[in-house]
């Protein structure tokens, strides 16, 4: 296992599903980091309100495909929202590794849950069958693309415009700018915090939708650890990105993808057993010299007192 | 006379309920002892965990690593010579020609915990914040990963068993009060105080003289020591383990107890172990139906549904954990 033979296993639809993984990864790291950027929280159970869309989903195999996507936003955008409320709301200004701790509670709640639901209906896991069609590939100048990489670039090309529009262009996009950079000033100077964070709580939870039907094309097998790992990985790319601006932090969980999909993909199993911690020192190694974040350009490391 | 007072109290409260919970162990039926014994291993890792945390102020989900190192050291090193080539054939000569006893073993974990700690600590205890956080819960998925995929120092994907179940009522409350005494003494000595300090206000603690870097690593060292003690423990209690036992879910269970009991005190750190511990056994026996007074039966699957619901509260209603983060007093 070299870095050539690494390469020389790289083929475009290697290519080309890595960066439909690192656009998806991208999207959740908007999501993540959104609510980071307003409420200084990092949410963990962010991965279950994924998993909670799926399920509906699943759940809605059979109703037309298009009810069955809106379920699934409606669910978890409410989900999203419900989450603010009964938790983030009480525990806003509480320490990070208290908020933390409590979006682990969250998130251990709402796979057992899903657990429960599983095993009333005895199966471990539900399959969507509905949006599966997007999964197949499609053929582009010789190379096999799936659809659903297709739709996931575009989707957050759209989202990642949409976005910066809405943060540098609108009266609500500046004060959630301004709340992310100092909260406290903000608030004095007529930001109106509630607004803002329940704002950046519905876009996280409108992005988790979107996350959800896309993951769920993919894995079409749902089951309660549905997209855990991918929350695990998203936060680490995040936090090697750069969590404290959006830009850093997205570009972070997209190169997380890219790189989790080009080595997955390239090389055989049976090379891959110390990967992981090839990855993981490589994360550690990056964060000791850039302990801001990879993308963070020109800031210091230490916080200013 | 009152401080001293004050401080025996500090470190008697926590020891006399892990001493009750030991007695416990022993009054209960033996199909109940395991929840105790059970709760005394927690109180163990916790304690460890809470020697980093709770002193500077630094999250890291990395301290199961130790625990891990601990466990699989103690584990593979006191497996019977005579069995032991026939479960790990591939292990390195020198493991697998050698057995040790019981309190060796013990040691021997820790030993390893704490060196482990320190060789991982000497470039990442300059990190703080989130970055700390990210990269020692880099340092458990390599940990995992090689001890998942090693097979000449350790079982690999499979199952270590033989292990000897030595940890009974005794060796379980020493070892716990043990794990107290240590993290107390640290937390009392100057090197505790210096990184109490960097913890209330680094760039203050910075400014007189305190190298936030060496403190860190001290806890951090201390901390993986106990932690691979509090390992080696808890393999004795099994007779069994695999590397997921000692990975992900443990290490947000750990958490939790540390954060619902109060992260900056040993008493909060003992208690929330013990109140977690207490309540997941009791819904544990819910599940299966018991009588409370009035008889009580959760549908199955359901306990960490209210074990999460029970955690968020106790943050939402107390963010400061149970204890409010201070030692034991018996005025407030």
């Amino acid at each position: 296992m070299s870095f050539v033979t690494l390469l020389a296993a790289l083929d475009a639809q290697t290519l080309a599903d890595s960066v439909g993984l690192g656009a998806i990864y991208a999207l959740m790291a908007i999501g993540i980091g959104l609510v980071f950027g307003v409420l200084r929280l990092v949410n963990f159970a962010y991965g279950q309100l994924i998993m909670a869309g799926a399920y509906t989903l699943a759940f809605t195999a059979h109703w037309r495909v298009a009810w069955s996507i809106v379920a699934c936003f409606v669910v978890v955008v409410a989900l999203s929202l419900v989450m603010d409320r009964a938790v983030f709301r009480p525990l806003r200004g509480a320490s990070p590794a208290v908020m933390l701790v409590a979006t682990f509670a969250i998130a251990f709640m709402l796979q057992a849950i899903a657990l429960l639901v599983d095993i009333r209906d005895n199966t471990i896991g539900e399959i969507a069958t509905s949006i599966a069609p997007l999964n197949q590939p499609t053929s582009i100048g010789g190379v096999d693309i799936r659809k659903i990489t297709i739709v996931a670039v575009a989707v957050t090309a759209v989202v990642l415009a949409l976005m910066a529009a809405l943060l540098l262009r609108t009266t609500l996009g500046l004060h959630m700018r301004a709340a992310a950079a100092d909260f406290g000033t903000a608030r004095l100077l007529g930001v109106r915090a509630n607004r803002v964070i329940a704002f950046a709580v519905f876009l996280s939870g409108l992005l988790a939708a979107i996350v959800a039907v896309m993951l769920t094309v993919q894995f079409p097998f749902v089951g309660p650890d549905f997209a855990l790992r991918d929350t695990i990985v998203v936060l680490v790319g995040v936090v090697v990105g750069g969590i404290d601006r959006l830009w850093t932090a997205t570009l972070g969980g997209f190169a997380i993808g890219f790189t989790t999909g080009i080595i997955n993909g390239a090389l055989p199993t049976e090379q891959t057993v110390f990967l992981p911690s090839a990855v993981f020192a490589l994360v550690i190694l990056v964060l000791l010299l850039r302990p801001g974040g990879l993308f963070a350009w020109g800031r210091t490391a230490t916080e200013r007192v | 006379m009152r401080r001293s007072l004050d401080l025996a109290l500090q470190l008697a409260a926590p020891a006399l309920l892990v001493v009750a919970v030991g007695i416990g162990s022993t009054l209960v039926s033996s199909s109940n002892e395991i929840y105790f014994l059970n709760a005394l291993c927690s109180v163990a890792i916790v304690v460890a965990i809470y020697v980093f945390i709770g002193n500077s102020g630094v999250l890291s989900f990395g301290q199961m690593s130790f625990v891990a190192v601990g466990a699989f050291v103690a584990g593979v090193m006191t497996i019977p010579l005579e069995s032991k080539t026939g479960v790990l054939p591939q292990l390195f000569p020198v493991l697998r020609d050698h057995t040790v006893g019981n309190v060796t073993s013990l040691l021997l974990g820790a030993a390893a915990g704490g060196l482990f700690a320190l060789l991982v600590g000497l470039p990442l205890m300059r990190l703080s914040g989130l970055a700390a956080g990210i990269a020692t819960f880099a340092v458990l998925e390599v940990t995992h990963n090689i001890l998942r995929e090693w097979t000449k120092i350790g079982p690999g994907a499979t199952t270590l068993s033989l292990v000897p179940e030595t940890t009974d009522a005794v060796q379980a409350t020493i070892g716990v009060l043990a794990v107290i005494v240590a993290a107390f003494a640290y937390q009392l000595s100057r090197f505790g105080r210096r990184l109490r300090a960097s913890r209330e206000d680094t760039a203050a603690a910075r400014g007189v003289g305190v190298s936030v870097h060496r403190e860190r690593l001290w806890a951090f060292t201390v901390s993986g020591a106990l932690a691979g003690f509090a390992g080696a423990l808890l393999v004795h209690l099994l007779g069994s383990i695999t590397t997921e036992q000692v990975y992900l879910e443990l290490t947000f269970l750990t958490l939790a107890m540390l954060v619902v009991g109060g992260l900056t005190s040993l008493w909060g750190a003992v208690l929330g172990a013990l109140v977690v511990s207490a309540l997941d056994s009791f819904l544990i026996e819910a599940e299966q139906g018991v009588k409370v007074g009035v008889s009580l039966d959760l549908p199955q699957g359901s306990r960490l549904i209210f074990l999460g619901a029970i955690m968020a509260l106790v943050l939402i209603v107390r963010p400061t954990g149970l204890t409010g983060g201070r030692e034991f007093r018996l005025v407030r």
